[in-house]
């Protein structure tokens, strides 16, 4: 099972409602996975700076983290904002490696689960109603934004384990579906540096797709190299600084729909994630093909 | 005429009341609100009554279906009139994967595209669909017959048993033990009598299909495969 969302916005002044709508997408997702949500949401870039979204356990206080990470980099009090378990702090670009070497030092349970000059990404344990609700979804504005709710399959419900998976800055994706083969190509990335957090199959699609896209190719040139490097069942939905790709594997086991209007683009595993969005009723609404690769971008 | 919303009551309520009808009704024609792509709406019918559908649903309409006239004036999700036995579906919009599939009787009618394995194991159901069909369509058919006016995916009629294929357009591949077969005039006569029953009957021309079907090969027994068992 799992249900996976994506909505990208061509209409500027629908930013504001991003994340409420988005909200509301995952929510008729949630019997289609009820384990773990997850989100991202690429939102306003502030020009020299990176977000880094971290995780800290339970009723964390992170006032002293982010003192600590102030001080590392050499700033006055970092510009952050808490969002439940997670808080997004910005770093000046410049000195994110001394903000991740500070963050390796800590005897702490902190996690980076992303990072990029516009992605932030939240991801916990629990129905999509009650995880978006606690990260404070429907408030949140951007361009566009992805999201998943979770049946686990082939690893365990943790926290980790939830999509949607990043492994590179402003890169993340989502997937309903299994590979195959996921352990060959994982040890293929490992050799070429990569590194995973979990065992699960769907960072390994992430991973593959950050490695293409790290060699300079396109979303869709990363697309079409997923087409024969993965094998297995697989929708996926992918996020980038700029955009939106869908792809499907050849069979199209698992299921997709697509609605398009004048003022956005959005995906649903099904169609009952669409029913809200605003003009749904007058919009073309169609089933991605399986092995074409479908993007959306604004540069 | 019934009027059921769904935005206020539930599929379940709906299907309850359906099921309910007893044999003297006066209440054979249904309208359905606001399905919002919810699944298994007006599945399993079993009595010669009309319900229309006013928008898209989910997964598994009308499956079952017995004697029921169902029209979905929008689009359908996976399954759509699934192993249904008798009676007339039919969608204003496109089907997603596995339309009629398992169907033993009936008709049903695509008026857009239908996706992949579209009468998948199809047994003795009639699909029309009037738009094209996506890949692995009418896989191990056993009985009935699948009509395309569009293009058919590829592996069409993989596997296939006694199923009759016959498509306007392009087949981009067979699937295995599918072959071309002769359009006879009997076939032409059962492909006119199917668009007929479809309501496309007057406009299109039956000589420009093309008819499909098991070469046989696959599912008798051969005996250079003796070695094999």
């Amino acid at each position: 099972m799992c249900g996976i969302a994506g909505l990208f916005l061509k209409d500027q002044s629908l930013e504001g409602d991003l994340g409420g709508l988005m909200a509301g997408m995952l929510s008729a997702l949630g019997d289609r996975g009820p384990d773990s949500t997850g989100f991202a949401v690429y939102g306003t870039e502030s020009p020299g700076s990176v977000k880094l979204t971290l995780r800290g356990p339970q009723n964390f206080d992170f006032r002293p983290l982010v003192e600590m990470l102030s001080e590392a980099v050499g700033e006055p009090t970092l510009a952050h904002r808490r969002h439940d378990s997670h808080v997004v702090v910005s770093i000046p670009a410049t000195r994110e490696p001394a903000a991740r070497d500070a963050l390796r030092a800590l005897q702490q349970d902190i996690s980076i689960v992303g990072s990029g000059r516009r992605m932030e990404l939240f991801k916990e344990i629990g129905r999509p109603e009650q995880v978006t609700q606690r990260f404070g979804l429907a408030k949140m504005r951007g361009t566009h934004a992805i999201g998943h709710t979770r049946m686990a399959t082939e690893s365990a419900v943790t926290t980790d384990g939830a999509h949607p998976f990043t492994t590179g800055a402003d890169q993340c994706l989502v997937h309903n579906g299994s590979l195959s083969n996921h352990n060959a190509v994982r040890r293929d990335l490992v050799r070429q540096g990569l590194t995973f957090r979990t065992d699960n199959d769907s960072e390994v699609a992430a991973g593959f797709i950050t490695s293409q896209l790290t060699r300079g190719r396109s979303l869709e040139q990363a697309m079409e190299a997923s087409l024969d490097a993965l094998d297995g069942f697989y929708t996926f939905v992918i996020g980038t600084e700029f955009g939106l790709g869908v792809l499907r594997d050849p069979i199209a086991c698992k299921p997709a729909v697509m609605a398009e209007t004048r003022q956005w683009v959005a995906f649903g595993t099904e169609y009952r994630a669409l029913v809200d969005l605003p003009g749904i009723a007058l919009a073309k609404v169609w089933e991605p093909e399986p092995a074409r690769t479908y993007r959306w971008e604004r540069h | 005429m019934p009027e059921v919303d769904l935005a206020r009551d539930s599929v379940r309520s709906l299907n309850a009341a359906l099921h309910a009808l007893p044999a003297e009704t006066n209440e054979t024609h249904w309208r359905v609100l606001n399905p919002r792509g919810q699944h298994a709406i007006a599945a399993g019918l079993d009595w010669p009554v009309f319900v229309e559908i006013d928008g898209h649903v989910g997964y598994y309409c009308a499956g079952m279906n017995k004697l029921a006239n169902v029209t979905v004036h929008g689009n359908a999700g996976q399954g759509v009139a699934e192993n249904m036995m008798s009676g007339h579906v039919r969608v204003k919009g496109d089907a997603s994967q596995a339309a009629g599939a398992t169907g033993r009787g009936g008709l049903l009618v695509i008026e857009g595209n239908a996706s992949a394995r579209c009468g998948i194991s199809m047994k003795g159901v009639d699909i029309v669909v009037q738009g094209s069909v996506g890949h692995l369509s009418a896989f191990m058919g056993q009985a009935g017959n699948l009509v395309v006016l569009g293009d058919a995916g590829e592996a069409l009629g993989d596997s296939i048993y006694e199923a009759r294929l016959y498509v306007r357009g392009a087949v981009k591949s067979l699937g295995a033990d599918c072959i071309e077969k002769e359009l006879s005039d009997r076939h032409k006569q059962d492909l006119r009598r199917l668009l007929d029953a479809a309501g496309v009957g007057g406009a299109v021309d039956v000589d420009e299909f093309r008819r499909y079907g098991s070469a046989r090969k696959l599912y008798h027994f051969h005996i250079d495969n003796v070695g094999a068992y």
